[in-house]
């Protein structure tokens, strides 16, 4: 790659960066106002939580019941099976609760997010608020995005309830550890803190693929090609961000 | 009402407009035709200030676009109304709501009067019935018809429609037609009506302006119009297939194409 063109790429990047940086300004400014309609927000709390009940509980089960099998092949090899309450936990709650409910997030209600705002665009609804004088900012883009930011934590906590009880049904019920270690050494070990790292990871991770799906959709090329290209680039970006995320909040927690 | 005084605006270095002079006066239905591409919708989008002009001045209640900032465009376009080609409803809402939307964005009036105010004006396109359905389950002209209503519920003085005849069968259009001359005689609203259908604008336009090459290039009654003997009017009123706008998108020489193609 030639100085000119990284130096492009760079530009570009930077640019495209600062375009939603400001996207995020504007949007924060019309959070506030955006507050008088609750119901706006409690009905995309719902479209993009309730809605992703269904593949969040039953991932949160099958990466348990993965964690509770992997965990106590692992720990019995060393004779400390007991642990595994406390290894599922912490695994959980830290990491993969927030990382994949995130994922999960993007795939389900980002892309569903972007589409549906891009598509406001194609058919001039956007336009026609505009014209109306109402801020699609506030109508449209807000209350989406403070719907997800508050589903998120909501998601990565109920996907933590279930994981735990899919490690418990692998680790307990088939596995045989007992019962009452399995919770009290979990009880034990996982502090307060353990649990506050996980919905601040969630937080954030909400803040970042709700901001990137209303972006993307109210950027989105108001055609059905440029609404395509945004739903995926919501895909791509909440989970590259997403995991860089992660890597940053891990390493500033730790 | 409005005035546009010799504007100038470029899309990615080709020029739309070069020098575009128009008046739309109180009280009348102004016509704005041209052939497809000739910025029709821009000159819509320049005067609801949703784009500025590179040159020139845009003057809509009296007041210069060009010096308004984002409130004062917001408090303009209050005192306007605009029917999307599409309608451009809000399909998460239905009809009743769409139609009481902006009454709710802007004032804090009581539900009783937000009811009567939406069930006359549903009541005026026709359409009080349909209250219930969403956009979905509407006609093309149905939806036209609703946007209608909703761009008269906060009572504008003037209605821009853009596009208003396309794809609609005969009797939607004639309805179409009969509401765009009723909303102007008998709620006295200034209308603006961008189309290319020469013989559906003819029976209800007080003033007509033909766009051409980024300026005007007839002005008058539609009677005046046809009447004209410059070529570029003539062929756009009878619609002849070439004239002074070419059938051909500019292109090589065919035949020097044609064998160039032949040649491994």
């Amino acid at each position: 790659m030639t100085t000119a063109t990284r130096d492009g790429v760079l530009l570009e990047g930077l640019r495209r960066l600062g375009a939603v940086v400001i996207f995020l300004v504007q949007l924060l400014m019309q959070c506030v106002p955006a507050l008088a309609r609750p119901r706006l927000i409690v009905y995309q709390i719902y479209n993009a939580g309730a809605r992703s009940l269904i593949i969040i509980m039953l991932s949160g089960l099958f990466v348990g019941m993965v964690l509770g099998l992997q965990g106590y092949d692992l720990l019995q090899r060393f004779g400390s099976v007991e642990a595994l309450g406390i290894a599922a936990a912490l695994g959980l709650l830290k990491e993969l609760a927030p990382v994949i409910t995130a994922l999960l997030f993007a795939g389900r209600a980002g892309t569903a997010l972007t589409s549906e705002i891009g598509l406001m665009r194609a058919t001039d609804q956007l336009t026609a608020m505009e014209i109306m004088a109402v801020n699609p900012l506030r109508y449209v883009a807000a209350p989406r995005f403070l719907g997800g930011v508050i589903a998120m934590p909501l998601l990565t906590a109920i996907f933590s309830i279930v994981g735990l009880y899919g490690a418990q049904l692998i680790g307990v019920q088939l596995m045989g550890v007992d019962r009452g270690v399995f919770w009290s050494q979990m009880q034990g070990a996982v502090g307060l803190h353990n649990i506050y790292e996980g919905v601040m990871k969630s937080v954030v991770f909400g803040v970042a693929c709700s901001l990137i799906a209303v972006h993307e959709g109210y950027h989105a090329e108001p055609t059905a090609a440029g609404v395509g290209m945004a739903t995926t680039r919501t895909v791509v970006a909440s989970s590259v961000l997403t995991l860089l995320l992660d890597y940053v909040l891990t390493a500033a927690f730790l | 009402m409005v005035e546009v005084r010799d504007v100038h605006y470029a899309v990615g270095g080709r020029p739309i407009f070069a020098g575009l002079d128009l008046t739309v006066r109180r009280g009348r239905i102004t016509a704005i035709m041209g052939p497809s591409g000739t910025g029709k919708t821009t000159l819509l989008r320049l005067i609801t200030a949703q784009i500025r002009a590179s040159r020139g001045q845009v003057r809509v209640f009296g007041r210069d676009l060009a010096t308004l900032g984002g409130r004062g465009i917001y408090a303009l376009r209050q005192r306007m109304g605009m029917l999307f080609q599409n309608g451009a409803l809000l399909t998460d809402l239905d009809v009743f709501e769409n139609v009481a939307f902006p009454v709710r964005e802007h004032t804090d009036l009581p539900e009783a009067l937000v009811r009567t105010l939406v069930l006359t004006k549903l009541q005026a396109v026709g359409l009080r019935g349909a209250a219930e359905l969403m956009p979905g389950e509407l006609s093309g002209g149905m939806a036209r018809r609703v946007a209608l209503a909703r761009a008269i519920v906060m009572d504008p003085e003037v209605l821009i429609y853009d596009e208003p005849f396309v794809g609609l069968d005969p009797i939607s259009l004639g309805v179409i037609q009969r509401l765009i001359k009723h909303m102007n005689a008998a709620l006295g609203i200034t209308s603006i009506v961008v189309s290319h259908d020469v013989q559906e604008l003819a029976t209800i336009a007080d003033d007509s302006y033909l766009l051409s090459g980024g300026r005007i290039a007839a002005a008058g009654t539609p009677a005046q119009l046809r009447a004209s003997d410059s070529p570029a009017v003539r062929q756009f009123m009878t619609g002849s297939p070439d004239g002074p706008v070419e059938f051909h998108y500019p292109a090589p020489d065919y035949a020097a194409q044609l064998l160039a193609a032949e040649e491994p």
